[in-house]
């Protein structure tokens, strides 16, 4: 869960401020020292953090905020604000070339992700209609032409490669390729390097000033600690970088460098890279991150996945059935493939508010693979058996058991859970009928 | 052989450089011909040259700040504003710096200058306190795993790792253990034909645990002296990939007969904080024995060394300072402290 951790920290300080009442200017002081504290240890950059205070400070300590009703609400607020403006603001999103082909170019330190990164791009190009094009470019890291060509495969999009050539001349070569073939978007993975690397650094200006890019990408591993700064300042003076790719956001990491770089750069954080898998990529809010530092919860997120995951003809259908007593483990199924739809459960409760604040929740393990087993033991059942449950005997729970790869306890607490939640909603109904009121609705 | 390939000083004081340079000339002589033979220096003068940055951007900075001051509150500020900027974390500075202050005040010291010697002391005796070499067992084969987030630079680790014994003669046996990135396995075949060792590797998204059962099996039955076993990269938060590392680990360990030798967890010296978080999950799925940082020259931070060996105890065993093949040094608390602030 993303910054899951300067999360706790602040919700532990702001706790004690809203206890009370009123604040005085040593509340909101002693407050601070906590938030700056997190924000070090979330690796922001310490001048920034600097700022940071002063300007929170500056705005917490005045009257308005101090004799108002809810001050600690107030404080959260301008906190709330000033991370929101420290990460950029509103979003901003790739510019595409008025005249077909865009070139982005993805640059960055090695190991921060430009390869699987390139693929989830092309993937996030390709899924909106357009026709990406992935260029190799990383002629020094061993094999790494031959991890952009599997990436390829995977999001089913064209890999550019000449082996081992010159760079250069690839980036020319695939410029070319792609306006002959009709790609609209050229997505060019360099070689990693480290900053200092004076002729790497080169090449990368040399490919620039041949293919003319219109946005380079510079991609930043969200755990990189104070260096974050100076990488995406030293990349910006040699080439100039348009935006910045945030990778490993799904790790633990408090993502200090996210709230550093937009404010010394000006560069604004384009996209958020989680999972490796290749539809891990959003666009960056920074506004709903900085809701998800302060445990308000990434509400808005949540909301459009589920939108995009339900159905909405289904969801009528499952309510009217759930009022009629007739839900099956037909319907439990399909409801646990469009929960899947929304994306890998732990990111889900990352976005449920308050849930950052819950300790137990650090440690827990929520998996995927649980819903895999349930969805796994219905489809070992007959479709007689899932319409009418109650007729699974000891054998058939056997025969249940070993074609799901499961045990009849497993099978047993699924059977039972689904009893409950049969008994719920038959008492939801009986209430619904008793005050006559057609809202009760679950799941809309 | 081995024995001299491992074998590290573990004076604390400035002979330790030429302990270095000795050992150095024992290693050269296995030497194949087609390397570049490197003086008895060499090894601290890369050692230097990795930290210039670092070197830059931590002890100039302090150096600036203590020169011709006079000792006070401000001053203990911008030393705690570099150690913070250098990465070494809130915790591990605050540490630092109470220590110094209270050295100051009992030594009655008045002269800003001397703080910097202060302070190398209070990292050299931090770094040592738990410092210990690579493991030298003596059984073969010496049976090593490499751990690690993605992109920290295992798979190049394991390729310095396996030419360092290989210019000892020593047979190597390198495990393509990380099954799951696309083409991992070829970056290690690679290094493996590079370096002259065998490679024991499957197919693409094949269990790893076989694969380290193989690795293992192979390497007791071709007589190796030496077998790494490479895994993919996994965030320390994904409890599932966590359980699987665990039991690569088991599975190696039981074919193996014993505990594996080294479980070394290889750490971006760009990391931030994060690191400590990565060791602490890690080693909650398996008996970390120590830690390779990376990418040392490319960052003028690095500070997170000194985090690492403040609050986990865990030694750092390995240093990379550069990209050529013996840019993978063994760790010395005292030569980098001394190549630090000299």
């Amino acid at each position: 869960m993303p910054f899951s951790n300067l999360t706790n920290r602040l919700q532990d300080t702001f706790r004690k401020l809203r206890a009370r009442g009123k604040l005085t200017e040593k509340d909101v002081d002693a407050a601070l020292r906590e938030v700056r504290l997190a924000l070090l240890e979330a690796d922001v950059n310490y001048l920034v953090v600097k700022d940071f205070i002063a300007k929170v400070k500056e705005r917490a300590v005045g009257h308005q905020v101090l004799e108002s009703l809810s001050p600690g609400q107030q404080v959260i607020k301008i906190v709330h604000e000033e991370l929101t403006s420290l990460m950029g603001g509103t979003q901003s999103k790739i510019n595409l070339a008025s005249k077909p082909p865009t070139v982005i170019m993805m640059v960055g330190l090695q190991g921060s992700g430009k390869t699987t990164t390139s693929g989830k791009l092309a993937l996030h190009f390709k899924s909106r209609g357009h026709r990406p094009l992935l260029v190799a470019a990383d002629i020094y890291r061993p094999a790494a032409i031959k991890q952009l060509m599997v990436v390829g495969e995977q999001v089913k999009v064209p890999v550019f490669s000449m082996g081992e050539t010159n760079p250069v001349d690839i980036a020319k070569a695939a410029a070319a390729h792609a306006r002959a073939h009709g790609n609209d978007i050229v997505i060019i993975d360099t070689a990693g390097r480290l900053h200092i690397d004076a002729e790497l650094m080169q090449e990368l200006a040399e490919i620039k000033n041949t293919v003319n890019p219109h946005e380079i990408l510079l991609i930043v591993d969200s755990m990189t600690g104070q260096e974050a700064v100076n990488v995406a300042s030293s990349f910006d003076q040699q080439l100039g970088v348009d935006g910045v790719i945030l990778t490993k956001l799904d790790g633990d990491a408090r993502g200090g460098a996210a709230l550093s770089i937009k404010s010394v750069t000006g560069k604004p954080i384009k996209f958020a890279a989680m999972s490796e898998k290749m539809d891990g990529l959003e666009v960056f809010y920074p506004d709903r991150m900085a809701s998800r530092i302060l445990g308000m919860g990434d509400v808005l997120s949540l909301i459009e996945k589920a939108e995009a995951a339900f159905d909405e003809q289904k969801a009528r259908e499952l309510t009217e059935k759930m009022r009629r007593d007739e839900f099956t483990l037909e319907d439990f199924r399909e409801q646990l493939a469009q929960i899947k739809k929304m994306g890998p459960l732990d990111q889900l409760l990352g976005m449920i508010p308050g849930m950052g604040r819950l300790n137990q929740m650090r440690d827990l393990a929520v998996d995927d693979s649980h819903l895999k087993r349930i969805e796994a033991i219905i489809n070992s059942m007959t479709g007689e058996e899932r319409r009418n449950p109650d007729i699974i005997g000891g054998s058939r729970k056997r025969r249940i058991a070993a074609g799901s790869g499961t045990s009849v306890q497993d099978v047993n607490r699924l059977l039972k859970q689904f009893n409950q939640t049969r008994q719920m909603m038959r008492q939801f109904s009986e209430l619904e009928k008793r005050g006559r009121k057609g809202k009760f609705n679950l799941f809309r | 052989m081995l024995k001299k390939l491992f074998s590290k000083s573990s004076k604390k004081d400035d002979q330790a450089e030429a302990k270095l340079a000795e050992e150095h000339t024992d290693k050269s002589q296995g030497l194949e011909d087609n390397v570049e033979k490197e003086t008895p220096a060499g090894l601290f003068a890369r050692l230097r040259q990795g930290l210039a940055k670092t070197r830059a951007g931590f002890v100039d900075r302090i150096g600036q700040v203590l020169s011709g001051r006079s000792i006070d509150d401000q001053l203990f500020d911008e030393l705690e504003e570099i150690l913070i900027q250098a990465d070494v974390g809130v915790t591990t500075t605050l540490e630092l710096v109470e220590r110094i202050r209270r050295r100051v005040e009992a030594e009655r010291i008045t002269e800003g200058g001397v703080i910097k010697e202060l302070l190398k002391t209070e990292i050299t005796e931090l770094l040592s306190r738990d410092h210990q070499p690579l493991r030298l067992p003596e059984h073969t084969p010496a049976a090593f795993m490499v751990v690690g987030v993605n992109g920290v630079g295992k798979t190049t680790t394991i390729g310095k790792l396996a030419y360092r014994f290989r210019q000892n003669q020593a047979k190597v046996v390198l495990g393509a253990a990380d099954t799951f990135r696309a083409a991992a396995v070829d970056q290690l075949r690679v290094w493996a034909n590079r370096t002259g060792a065998d490679l024991i590797a499957h197919q693409e998204g094949a269990d790893p645990s076989a694969v380290a059962f193989d690795s293992v099996a192979a390497a007791k039955a071709r007589k190796a002296e030496v077998l790494i076993i490479d895994t993919a990269g996994r965030l320390h938060t994904k409890t599932n990939l966590m359980a699987e590392l665990g039991k690569v680990y088991r599975v190696a360990a039981k074919e193996l007969g014993r505990e594996l030798d080294e479980v070394l967890l290889v750490v971006d010296a760009t990391t931030g904080q994060n690191a400590l978080s990565q060791a602490k999950l890690f080693s909650a799925s398996v008996p970390l024995t120590g830690i390779v940082l990376t990418k040392l020259d490319g960052t003028a931070k690095g500070g997170i060394i000194l985090a690492l060996a403040n609050e986990l105890k865990l030694p750092v065993k390995l240093i990379g300072v550069g990209e050529q093949l013996w840019d993978l040094q063994d760790f010395d608390p005292a030569s980098f402290t001394n190549a630090l602030f000299t």
